[in-house]
């Protein structure tokens, strides 16, 4: 299968890259690793004009951490992630999503930045990034703007990402002690969507108290979703296996899913109950662990 | 038309495309290296698998302007005519590690990149690490083994029996 016709740029600067927004408007798409964008190419479902590749703009494939804040840019590829200590450290989340992302090709190329600004309820960072509290750095050539996750995400392929924008960071707060972090997805195969999968992040205070929940839900909405009632059922309270039980049943009734190949709703509500509840263990234990 | 020079199993060839070509339609017709197979041109079966900066990729979904002033490595290059096989090659052959053989190409460059990062993987680490490469044949098994048989072979100790077992 063979894209249609577009004209390649390839700037070695942001600015040179908001020169080339500003010239093609809607008409451009933005390349960083290619792994969702060039397969819609070439079923052409995408038939941008130009694409713009960023990967020779140097400053954007760094993890880097100041202070409270931990930064991921926009071209560090999944492969990467694997490997970033300090990161992993901080957020075992990361270990446990990068792996079930597509397969180790495509973390060779994929982005962690690029899976965001796809703008799909099925990737697996929006959750990842809604249950870390994190913000999007999205850049233009009038100045830099910081987006909380929540209000990142508008509709399908559609983002707060403006056509003459670029998302540049990932910004995360550092968590506090005693915090643990777990996600998982139900998938049918390798470098299949999710049926369903859930992220968590807990911190737990020295009584064994839940001070930070957050819960992000993959693929059973139609936007990347925060499990809010299920976070208000832990905060404030121990977390046992009833107050698990109420988080678990509040994300299951409160997700939208859409019956597919992978399962009716009934079921994949059922695994996102199954998952909430698997996660929350996981993330209490690692919390303090 | 883009013009881009691309080193190729370390020969620099320089051509101009069009940006749309895939990269792995420039090994095959523009280089003719054809041991790089097309399988299902969607990034799911990893048969189009070649080292880019020696990172395995699926060149059915780089585009061949994307590898400009890279290096690429494709299954010709992993021994020279004539040359002994790589320890790849050995087991797969010893293993009996393909039957029909398309998947092959693929199997050994992701196999390439798994050993040099884990020199001595599990059986585990190596099913995970070729889980996007598919064989249709499911000969699964022999292909883990070939990759078990090459990696002790790199590390210089005797490699595991490759006579059949009965049971």
């Amino acid at each position: 299968m063979i894209a249609a016709d577009f004209n390649y740029e390839a700037p070695t600067s942001l600015d040179e890259a908001f020169t080339l927004l500003r010239k093609y408007g809607d008409e451009a798409k933005i390349l960083s690793g290619g792994h969702s964008l060039i397969p819609m190419m070439k079923l052409r479902f995408a038939s941008p004009e130009c694409i713009i590749d960023i990967n020779n703009i140097p400053g954007l494939s760094d993890i880097t951490r100041e202070g409270d804040i931990m930064k991921i840019g926009a071209l560090v590829r999944e492969a990467q992630v694997e490997h970033a200590a300090e990161l992993l450290e901080h957020f075992p989340i990361f270990a446990d999503v990068t792996k079930l992302i597509a397969d180790p090709q495509v973390r060779n190329m994929g982005t962690v930045g690029g899976n965001l600004a796809h703008g799909d309820a099925a990737n697996d960072h929006p959750a990842v990034m809604m249950a870390l509290r994190a913000s999007v750095v999205i850049a233009g050539a009038d100045g830099t703007r910081v987006v909380p996750i929540d209000e990142f995400f508008f509709g399908f392929y559609s983002t707060a990402i403006q056509p003459d924008e670029i998302l540049t960071e990932i910004q995360i707060p550092m968590p506090s002690p005693y915090t643990g972090s777990a996600y998982h997805k139900l998938e049918r195969k390798v470098g299949d969507y999710a049926t369903a999968g859930v992220a968590v992040q807990l911190t737990i205070d020295a009584n064994g108290i839940c001070t930070y929940a957050g819960i992000g839900l993959t693929n059973v909405n139609p936007l990347p979703m925060r499990a809010a009632r299920s976070e208000e059922a832990l905060v404030g309270k121990k977390i046992t296996d009833e107050t698990i039980a109420e988080a678990a049943r509040y994300a299951s009734d409160d997700c939208n899913p859409s019956a597919d190949l992978r399962g009716d709703v009934e079921y994949k509500r059922a695994m996102v109950g199954v998952l909430t509840k698997r996660m929350i263990h996981k993330a209490a234990q690692r919390a303090v662990a | 038309m883009k013009q881009i020079t691309v080193t190729v199993n370390g020969q620099p060839h320089s051509a101009e495309v069009e940006p749309r070509l895939l990269l792995v339609h420039l090994i095959r017709e523009n280089l003719n290296l054809t041991g790089t197979h097309i399988g299902c041109d969607t990034s799911s079966c990893g048969a189009c698998t070649v080292l880019l900066d020696g990172k395995s990729v699926k060149s059915c979904t780089v585009l061949a302007v994307q590898a400009n002033g890279k290096s690429v490595s494709t299954v010709e290059g992993l021994c020279a005519p004539g040359a002994a096989l790589n320890p790849l090659q050995e087991g797969f052959k010893e293993n009996h590690g393909l039957h029909c053989g398309f998947c092959t190409p693929g199997m050994m460059m992701r196999a390439t990149e798994l050993l040099e990062h884990n020199p001595d993987p599990t059986e585990d680490e190596i099913r995970w690490g070729i889980s996007g490469n598919l064989c249709r044949c499911t000969g699964y098994n022999n292909i883990v083994k070939a990759i078990l048989y090459a990696g002790a072979k790199m590390r210089g100790e005797e490699p595991a029996s490759t006579e059949p077992q009965f049971v």
